[in-house]
């Protein structure tokens, strides 16, 4: 039986995103199950009622009816305890609900026997779970979210100019953090034009931030800062103070500063002191994306926008709601690939079934809760066999010479044999072979070699074109049957010469030849004619 | 025409044969180089039919032939599609192959030149010699030709105790040798002769056979090099330097192809000969237990391929043997053409075993009028792939598969391969999930940043190209 997917408003105040927009719902019908919204639910992301009913969504009155009626429940924020009080007993619930954060909640879920799936559980490190990444996809829009909010705040170009009324520098900005938001916000303001620094306790993104134009920004200080499933971890007293002080020298420096630093289950650390605050250029603005866990800025109100000091410090926590449209078609999608994994286990039936597979690494991770039974901490997902380290060693001397002109020089025993050889072979010809022989052995040694200098030169998007016309050039047998055609012939040798039979083996020959002489030559003229730049 | 005008007219055809080659270094002055090569063979054969071998009585005859073959050839070589040219080349060099046969039998038959001693046991080998490269000229090139037309099926033939009898052969292909050579009179020599000559071609069938498709261009390149020591193995037999010095330049061109070749595929030369990738032990599925690629493919549609290559700033196209199958390089160039007035950087990555002849790719290409500056050896494009947006992969599998690199238990370890997974992101435009030649999976199409493309070539990229110009 085809189960009903419900997706409520979102309660929280200041949320605008919805959990399922109409494009996701044409695709989960075509997965067979049936689709219910609350009205409304989608108003504050610009999706109207309208366009959920024309992609197959039946429409639930208010919030307790569509509660009522749904098997499963999509939703982005987790449910407050009103809602939890009108979810169906047994029912399934997939949002975010940070488990560890809200106990009172898991309880409340566990009593109504309820299976729920965390989004924010996801084990990020399975490369297939990517797919299914909110956290990342939120992040992705919030990085992007906070450097507009940055540019609004700040009262010049990010680009440099050169106009008429004089040159334009661009804009300065740091971006603390290089995870998915800081990675976001960085191609975002080097897109716009800026200049962009960062900085990450995990030394491995420095690549990542140069790959998106950013300038990755060291702490002088030795010790790796990964701290597992993408997060970083708590440093040492060492290294906060050389980072403190590259902090302070890069806050005098920039424009614009972007913070982004979490710590799992911890207050957000306080990178940007108030007197960091105090030497930046008046006009400057901060953004500070932590701001929900408390904020990396000493001076963030979190949800609003502060002056201290001629520096505007923003410190929303709604950065993604601020983006509802498109935060809401990531999500979602999120959700359906979340969905589309539930339902791979039903043997390709497309009827609106599912199936929480505790086999599947990924699901078992998003499970906090199954019929009631609190399942969270998931145990680590069983990772493949990564055969990482042995990568570099091969790939070293795959990319030694090949293709054109990058012989490397044989081994000396080798070069030893091919000599060894190639005397013995000679020996024997110079004690058998008589002169007339060794006159055109000479000649047919000089030509290998000749053939093997010019045929190295030969660029090798002309092998074709070469084949071609060396075997054009082979058809050079053709003297061979020329001169047997007809020889002058004396009368001594001509005596009981078979001539018939020699003409024609000849004539054939020559023919044979022939095609290939004028075919070769021609479809090689045919070939380079085609080569141009 | 003297004699001695005669040889000064050969070592000018030969200067002309080796500028010929050296030509081909470079585009712009290989359309010279063929205009040499033209010149050389004409001023040849005129001072051969002008020259003290050749009688009036005779140049009827060979006016008369040269026109026949000369219209067939020009024909042939008009018709024919680049695609096909692999087919094309193979058919030749089984003319050269079978040509050097008769002229054997003719000069063994004829007994106006007389040598005694060892001149003559060296002369009788030479023709030996000749007809058995011939022979095996002949007969193997049919088979390929066979087999790139796709009248004989691509699947190497793997007879068993398959080596003992290639050496059983050359056991007997040596005893008749010696009975040839004892032979008094043509007669009693005609025997060990057309023995020998059956088996060279038995032998011939049997070696292209073993070969799976794949492997073509090293057979081709192969049967290149043998079209030239066939000529050269004549020139021994007639003392003719001419044919000597031109066998040997095509005889090391072609060697030197198939060298490239099997270095390109990390193989040996003599375990392409003896044929049949694996041996036909199941060496894939012995060390496959490891390296099982796990996970899943993405698909993708036309419309979403079509939307990656509009928002990337540079774009590697790697075709494969699978373009030229969908005869799909005028819609890719169709789409190269709309991508480039776009402000897209679109540059071709050419692995020298793509296609089933060296430079085969090159040639398609070229055909539908792509640049040839913008078409890249594998070596020059390697290192760009990571400053790459999309990398599009069209029809090809083996030489992309990053286990040649990563998986030390690969059958094709080692093998260098173009690094489209570097890219930021590389569509696969594939028929279906079957593996590639090698048998081997290809972990390229479970890596997160791979896209497939499912679908017959030519429809997917007239898709995509349809859905750019929208």
């Amino acid at each position: 039986m085809a189960l009903l997917i419900g997706v409520p408003r979102e309660t929280a105040a200041g949320e605008k995103r919805v959990a399922t927009v109409p494009a996701v719902v044409e695709k989960l019908v075509k997965l067979g199950f049936r689709v219910a919204v609350e009205r409304g639910a989608g108003d504050a992301a610009n999706f109207d009622d309208d366009s959920y009913r024309a992609a197959g969504a039946e429409l639930a009155a208010s919030a307790a009816e569509l509660w009522a009626m749904s098997d499963i429940v999509f939703k982005v924020r987790a449910p407050s305890a009103d809602e939890v009080g009108l979810m169906r007993e047994g029912g399934l619930l997939i949002g975010f609900i940070w488990p560890a954060q809200n106990p009172e909640l898991m309880q409340q879920l566990a009593a109504r026997k309820a299976t729920v799936l965390a989004i924010d559980a996801l084990p990020r490190q399975l490369s297939r779970a990517q797919k299914m990444d909110a956290l990342t996809s939120m992040a992705g829009v919030s990085g992007y979210r906070a450097v507009i909010e940055a540019a609004n705040a700040f009262g010049r170009f990010f680009n440099g100019q050169i106009t008429a009324a004089g040159k334009i520098p661009p804009a300065k900005v740091f971006v603390a953090g290089a995870g998915v938001a800081g990675l976001a916000a960085i191609g975002t303001a080097a897109n716009l034009g800026a200049i962009v620094r960062a900085n990450d306790t995990r030394a491995e993104v420095a690549d990542q931030v140069v790959s998106l134009g950013g300038e990755f920004v060291k702490v002088d200080y030795e010790e790796e800062g990964s701290g597992g499933g993408g997060y970083a971890k708590v440093m040492s007293e060492g290294f906060m103070q050389a980072q403190r002080a590259m902090y302070a020298q890069q806050a005098a420096d920039a424009d614009i500063i972007i913070t982004t630093a979490l710590i799992p289950g911890k207050p957000a650390p306080k990178l940007i002191t108030a007197e960091m605050v105090r030497s930046m250029k008046p006009g400057s603005v901060i953004v500070d994306m932590a701001g929900e866990q408390g904020g990396n800025c000493e001076l963030t109100v979190p949800g609003e926008a502060v002056v201290r000091h001629g520096v505007t410090i923003v410190g929303y926590t709604d950065l993604v709601s601020r983006l509802a449209k498109q935060s809401s078609t990531l999500y979602s999608t999120n959700l359906l690939r979340v969905t589309e994994e539930l339902c791979k286990n039903q043997e390709g039936r497309k009827d609106g079934t599912i199936n929480v597979d505790f086999e599947d690494d990924a699901i078992r991770g998003l499970t906090v809760i199954k019929d009631g039974e609190i399942t969270w901490p998931a145990p680590p997902p069983k990772l493949p066999a990564v055969a990482a380290k042995p990568k570099a060693a091969v790939a070293a001397p795959a990319a030694k010479g090949h293709g054109h002109g990058a012989g490397e020089p044989m081994s000396a025993k080798s070069l030893a044999i091919v000599f060894g050889v190639g005397a013995l072979l000679f020996a024997l010809v110079g004690l058998y072979a008589p002169a007339s022989f060794l006159a055109h052995f000479t000649v047919f040694v000089l030509a290998c070699f000749v053939g093997y200098m010019v045929v190295w030169n030969v660029t090798p998007s002309l092998h074709t074109p070469l084949m071609s016309v060396t075997n054009a050039i082979s058809s050079i047998i053709a003297i061979g049957a020329l001169v047997q055609v007809a020889p002058p012939l004396d009368a001594a040798g001509g005596a009981d010469r078979p001539n018939a039979l020699i003409l024609g083996l000849a004539v054939v020959a020559l023919v044979l030849t022939a095609v290939n002489m004028f075919g070769g030559f021609a479809v090689t003229r045919r070939m380079l004619a085609m080569f141009r730049k | 025409m003297s004699a001695s005008l005669a040889t000064v007219a050969y070592i000018g055809a030969t200067i002309l044969f080796i500028l010929s080659l050296g030509g081909l270094s470079n585009p712009e002055t290989a359309r010279r180089g063929n205009l040499f090569g033209m010149i050389g063979m004409t001023l040849a054969v005129l001072a051969t039919v002008l020259g003290p071998r050749v009688t009036a009585a005779g140049i009827p005859w060979i006016v008369g032939a040269l026109l026949v073959g000369g219209s067939v050839g020009l024909v042939a070589a008009r018709k024919v599609q680049m695609t096909q040219m692999p087919e094309l080349v193979a058919l030749m060099h089984s003319l050269v192959g079978l040509a050097a046969c008769l002229v054997g039998f003719a000069s063994y038959v004829d007994t106006s030149v007389q040598f005694t001693g060892a001149e003559k046991a060296i002369h009788e080998m030479e023709i030996y010699v000749g007809i058995l490269i011939g022979a095996v000229t002949f007969s193997g090139s049919i088979i390929a030709f066979g087999k790139l037309s796709g009248r004989i099926g691509g699947k190497p033939l793997l007879l068993p105790a398959r080596h003992w009898l290639n050496l059983a052969g050359l056991l007997i292909v040596i005893w008749f040798g010696r009975a040839f050579l004892q032979a008094h009179d043509v007669q009693s020599g005609m025997t060990p002769l057309i023995v020998m000559t059956v088996i060279a071609l038995l032998f011939g069938i049997h070696m292209v056979m073993a070969i799976g498709g794949a492997d073509m261009p090293v057979v081709v390149s192969m049967l290149n090099s043998y079209s030239g020591w066939a000529a050269a193995a004549t020139g021994f037999m007639l003392s003719n330097d001419l044919l000597i010095v031109v066998g040997a330049l095509v005889g090391s061109s072609g060697a030197i192809l198939s060298y490239i070749m099997c270095r390109a595929m990390n193989r040996n030369f003599i375990s392409v000969i003896a044929g049949g990738f694996g041996g036909g032990a199941p060496a894939p599925a012995a060390g496959g237990g490891a390296a099982q690629p796990a996970g899943e493919v993405t698909p993708v549609s036309a419309v979403e391929t079509a939307e990656m290559l509009r928002e990337s700033r540079s774009v590697i196209i790697v075709p494969g043997y699978g373009m030229a199958v969908a005869q799909a390089q005028h819609t890719v160039y169709e789409i190269t053409k709309l991508l480039r007035e776009k402000g897209v950087t679109v540059r071709f990555g050419i692995h020298p075993v793509a296609g089933r002849m060296p430079g085969h790719m090159n040639v398609l290409l070229a055909e539908a009028k792509v640049p040839y500056d913008i078409v890249l050896e594998m070596d020059e494009i390697n290192a760009d792939f990571p400053d790459t947006d999309v990398t599009m992969v069209i029809g090809a599998n083996d030489i992309v598969n990053p286990a040649a690199q990563e998986d030390p238990t690969s059958p094709i370890a080692g093998m260098p391969v173009l690094e489209v997974w570097k890219a930021r992101t590389s569509i696969v435009m594939k028929r279906s999930m079957a593996s590639g030649y090698a048998g081997v999976d290809n972990p390229l199409f479970y890596k997160d940043n791979n896209r497939m493309l499912f679908g017959d070539a030519k429809k997917m990229l007239d898709e995509v190209l349809t859905a750019l110009r929208g």
